[in-house]
Order: C-alpha cells, then sequence, then structure tokens
C-alpha cells in the first residue's frame, strides 16, 4: 500500500494529467476511510476543471473547494478564500490541484509557507511524456524548475502519467515509467507512482512499480470509445 | 512512422503552423485561444522564427498584413470579440491579395460575452469577415487532429489563391485534448513571391500592395478577378464528410464539436431503429452545397445542430433550394447541446412534429 501524507500537490505541465489524477487520488484516499478535502487552485485553465467531477467528489462524500467562477462565463483567475482551510485544518486530508506551469504554480505561493511549516506534505510532479514540451529529459527539467522557482516549494516526488488519451498502450505507459525514473534520477526524487487507465491494468499491475489506475471523467460531448469517422472527401 | 503526441487543440494549431512553414506569429491573449500564443512564445525563439505580442488586436493583423506583403507566411490568432478587432484588417489583406492564417477560437457572444464555447461566429465569417466584397477560405475542425491537419491546408490554400484563410474552431476545439499525429515538416511557400514587396534590385517595376485603386473601372475589374477565383475554390475546394448518410432518412448537419455531439445521437438513434446519418461540412467557405443538395434527393429532413441561433441553417436551405424541411437544435451563450437533446429533435422528426 502507498503511502500519503497529510497533504498531496499535484503540479506538472498543463496538460499533464493533474486534474484527472488529484480527483482519482481523493477517491483513492477516501476509499481507506479519510476525511478529504480537494481545492482547485487552477488559474490557468478556463474549461476541464475539477469542479467537472464534482458530482463524483459529492457522492463519495468529498468536499471541493472550488473558484465560484470555475466554469463560468467569465474569465478571473481568483482563489478561493476558502482554500485556507486546508492548510489551517489540520484534521483533513488535503488534496491539491496546482495549475499548470510556473504560470499555474504561482498562486500556490500563498499557501507555501504554512505547508512548509507544518512539514507533513507531498509536491508531486505530473509527467506525460507525449506532451510536447516534455519529452526529452532536458525539457521536462526546465518546466520542473520554472514550477519550483514560481511556487518555492520543491517537489519530493514524480508522477508519471504518459498517456495518449484512448490510444494509450501498455507499452506507452512503461516507455514513461523509465522516463520517470530519469527525470527522478536527475532531480534525486523517487517515482511515487506510475498512473494509467483502469483498463491497462491487467498489462501493467506487474511491470509496472506503484500502477495506479485511472477512471477518465466522461463528458457527454465527447465521442464514445469505438466511434468511427464517416466518408471524408480529400 | 509518424510520432503521435497529446495534445491541446490550440497547440496543435501552433505546432501545425510552424510545421508547415509559418515563422511570424503576432497575437493578443484572449480566453479561449490564449494556448496558441503561450506556445508560439515557447516555440518561436528556439526556431529562429518570430513571436510579438502585439498591442492590440489590430495591430496584430496589421503586423500579419506587413509580413504577408513580403512574401512570407504570417498568422494571428484570437476568439470572437478579437476577431470583430481584426476585421479591418481582414478586409485590407482581401483587398491587396495577400495570404494569411487567422485562427478564430469561438466564444459566445455577442459583445464580451463569455469565455465558453460557441459557433456564433458563423455569419460573420462566412459572408466575409469585413467591409467591401470578400470572401476568406473557412475551416471548420472537429478534432483535435483536424486542428492540426486544417491549419496546414489553410495556409498552403491561402498562399495557393492569395487570399486569407481563416480557422473557425469553437472553444471546445481550442480547449480539449486528443492525441495528434503531426504531419512532416514542409516549406511549400517558396521564397519566389513575384508579387512580394521585396527590393526591385533596379531589376523590375515595383510590386505595390495596396487595397486602394484611384480608378474604379480598375477597382471593379479587381473585384470581378477576384471573384472567378471565388468561382474556382467553390468549385475546387469544398471539404466535408459524410457519417452513415447512405440509407438515412433524417441528415444532421453539424460542424466542430456538434458534430461530435451528434455522432452520439446518431449511435442511438440507430440502436433505435431511426435512420439517421450526417452531413458535417468542414469547409464553411466554399460550403458543400452540390453534396447538400445531393443529399436532399434521398432524405426526408435535415436537422442543423449548432451553438448559435441558426445561422447555418439558412446556408442548408439555400443549398437544397429549400427542397426538404430544415429543422434545428442549437443551444448558445457558452451551453453546448447534449445528444439527449439532439435525440428528441431527431425523434419530434421521425414523427413529422418537427418540420421547421
Amino acid at each position: 500500500m502507498m503511502n500519503h501524507k497529510r497533504l498531496t500537490l499535484f503540479a506538472g505541465h498543463y496538460g499533464s494529467g493533474k486534474t484527472n489524477i488529484a480527483l482519482n487520488y481523493a477517491l483513492w484516499l477516501r476509499g481507506q476511510g479519510l476525511p478529504v478535502t480537494v481545492a482547485d487552485l487552477d488559474i490557468v485553465n478556463p474549461y476541464f476543471r475539477t469542479k467537472d467531477g464534482e458530482i463524483q467528489l459529492k457522492q463519495a462524500g468529498i468536499r471541493l473547494i472550488s473558484s465560484e467562477y470555475a466554469n463560468s462565463n467569465v474569465d478571473l483567475p481568483a482563489l478561493p478564500g476558502e482554500a485556507y482551510s486546508l492548510v489551517d485544518d489540520r484534521s483533513v486530508c488535503g488534496v491539491i490541484d496546482v495549475g499548470g506551469d510556473d504560470r499555474g504554480a504561482l498562486a500556490l505561493g500563498r499557501y507555501v509557507p504554512q505547508i512548509r511549516e507544518e512539514g507533513d506534505y507531498e509536491m508531486l510532479f505530473v509527467l506525460n511524456k507525449a506532451r510536447p514540451l516534455t519529452r526529452t529529459v532536458e525539457d521536462a527539467l526546465e518546466v520542473f524548475y520554472e514550477i519550483e522557482a514560481a511556487c518555492a516549494l520543491p517537489f519530493t516526488a514524480i508522477v508519471n502519467n504518459t498517456n495518449l488519451g484512448p490510444l494509450t498502450r501498455p507499452e506507452d505507459v512503461i516507455a514513461g515509467a523509465r522516463f520517470a525514473e530519469e527525470v527522478g534520477a536527475r532531480t534525486g526524487l523517487p517515482v511515487k507512482m506510475n498512473c494509467a487507465m483502469r483498463k491497462l491494468g491487467a498489462a501493467l499491475q506487474d511491470t509496472v512499480s506503484n500502477y495506479f489506475p485511472i477512471d477518465i471523467l466522461q463528458l457527454y460531448y465527447m465521442e464514445k470509445e469505438g466511434t468511427s469517422l464517416g466518408k471524408i472527401n480529400l | 512512422m509518424k510520432e503521435t503526441v497529446l495534445m491541446k487543440g490550440n497547440e496543435a494549431i501552433a505546432e501545425a503552423a510552424i510545421l508547415a512553414g509559418c515563422r511570424h506569429y503576432f497575437g493578443y491573449p484572449i480566453t479561449p485561444q490564449t494556448e496558441v500564443a503561450a506556445y508560439m512564445a515557447k516555440k518561436m525563439p528556439k526556431i529562429g522564427g518570430t513571436f510579438l505580442q502585439a498591442e492590440s488586436e489590430i495591430a496584430a493583423i496589421n503586423m500579419v498584413y506587413g509580413v504577408a506583403s513580403t512574401g512570407h507566411p504570417a498568422m494571428t490568432s484570437s476568439s470572437s470579440p478579437g476577431i470583430s478587432l481584426k476585421a479591418e484588417g481582414i478586409s485590407y489583406l482581401a483587398g491587396a491579395d495577400l495570404p494569411a492564417l487567422i485562427v478564430n477560437v469561438q466564444r459566445g457572444g455577442p459583445g464580451l460575452g463569455g469565455i465558453q464555447p460557441s459557433q456564433s461566429d458563423y455569419f460573420f465569417t462566412t459572408r466575409g469577415p469585413g467591409h467591401g466584397d470578400f470572401h476568406v477560405l473557412v475551416f471548420a475542425p472537429s478534432s483535435v487532429q483536424e486542428m492540426a491537419d486544417l491549419t496546414g491546408r489553410a495556409l498552403h490554400l491561402a498562399w495557393k489563391y492569395r487570399m486569407p484563410a481563416m480557422l473557425l474552431a469553437d472553444g471546445t476545439m481550442g480547449q480539449m485534448m486528443e492525441p495528434v499525429t503531426l504531419p512532416d515538416a514542409c516549406n511549400a511557400f517558396g521564397d519566389d513571391n513575384p508579387w512580394a514587396a521585396t527590393g526591385t534590385e533596379m531589376k523590375r517595376p515595383h510590386n505595390i500592395i495596396t487595397s486602394l485603386d484611384l480608378s474604379p473601372e480598375n477597382l471593379e475589374k479587381q473585384n470581378f478577378e477576384r471573384f472567378e477565383r471565388y468561382k474556382k475554390i467553390e468549385e475546387t475546394e469544398c471539404l466535408w464528410e459524410e457519417y452513415l448518410l447512405d440509407d438515412a432518412d433524417i441528415c444532421i448537419v453539424a460542424c466542430g464539436i456538434t458534430a461530435r455531439v451528434s455522432r452520439n445521437a446518431i449511435v442511438e438513434a440507430r440502436k433505435q431503429g431511426l435512420k439517421v446519418g450526417m452531413l458535417r461540412p468542414i469547409t464553411l467557405w466554399p460550403f458543400p452545397k452540390k453534396a447538400l443538395a445531393a443529399a436532399a434527393e434521398h432524405v426526408g429532413a435535415f436537422l442543423c445542430v449548432e451553438m448559435n441561433m441558426g445561422q447555418m441553417k439558412e446556408d442548408v436551405e439555400l443549398a437544397i433550394r429549400c427542397k426538404k424541411p430544415v429543422a434545428l437544435c442549437s443551444r448558445v451563450g457558452g451551453m453546448i447541446p447534449t445528444p439527449d437533446e439532439v435525440l428528441e429533435h431527431i425523434r419530434k422528426i421521425a414523427e413529422g412534429g418537427d418540420n421547421a
């Protein structure tokens, strides 16, 4: 069984999958009977927010702290005032979804003094090797250090979330696991988990260490799996 | 084998433009297209290109005009309100017969509207976004893969026909992430553009790039010539997809994200024994009129699924000469119709109750 700290922060390149992992991680913690709160500190993304998973979280008894402007029609990079309760109230497990890149991580800075003072946290660098701007170790390290500089909270571990959406094959995840190890070797950090869609579990749970299954939120306007295109007159 | 990566629609536009040989980007941030600019800002300096955040949308489109005048591919991107600001510049590009790529990742309007997705710039774009008699090539991608593919195509056709091209995406297309296989790098623009203002070296007459003409006779001639070109484009450059259309009684017409919602509704309708198909316009100008007219010969009714108040519906009615009824399923203001809503309209048509 994987260890956890009171606060778990997911940061990384934008589009690396932080929100999906944060939701799944919160549900995993809750599954162990722990009181869990999720905070959406994303001030960058206008669509596809933690708020999309609001119903699932509520059903599981997880509190969601999110900007009242998330998924609304205004573009206001506002942080919810309630977010302070996550660093103040040490009786709950907090999962923090940090915005992408250094620009997103900047907003985390205001909570960092308290997080450091308490000292019971994990700051995770989410990495997807299939994202075009983090395909090499050098590029990934660039994002890694930019984020650390922006929020002044050093990472404590790497999370491999290498995926190509519905096209993900087990070998992509395995290649991503090796990639995460390389980034870990350069930064002196362990790889905390290797994430992949639950349906790949059979192929991965004995192949990669700390396999963590991910359930993906289905949005109604995306085609169901297996839908094909028609004829295009090219 | 080509590599597949996971990209946001907006990033795919930026990368595809670079791969197509575009090295000059001018823009101004606005949700939901800002990632185009953000990607260009990161990438252009590394490959010797130009990324410039202009002081306004108006400045950006005129910088595009400047680069295009020298025979180099250039682009700008924005979202609905920003495109309104660019309209003057787009008209000048059309009047000067200059190629350029303009990206519009649409949000809800009118006015400042909101940041959620929309398709309500359909009229504005397909009728020529600016003053005067002109068209721009209009492409409506429906996946991140098409965001990439159509960006390259738009740039090349803009060049081929010396006219502005617009990628008209909805906000969802810009923000969603999907696997995309990127095209190979190429540069089909060439260095020898006989019309470009690159210096005469005292060997040829000046190339004058302008939309101004002092003689009404000449200006008329230019308009006629331009529309001859448009006629040729309408004959050769239409793109569309036909989905389960051969045996369909009802034909859905939708583009962008609403085509994807419709696909889910069609699969469900077929399970219920309703013969529904779709004709998805990929170019909105030129509009696939002939394909729609052909469909009107064998389907009983059309259903437009749009995120506007029924703008494309008018083009469908024109294309089929009102031969068959055309119904409308629409949501606006940043809302996306659900497959159930589309299915409800399908059922009504099947029962003879929604003949608009």
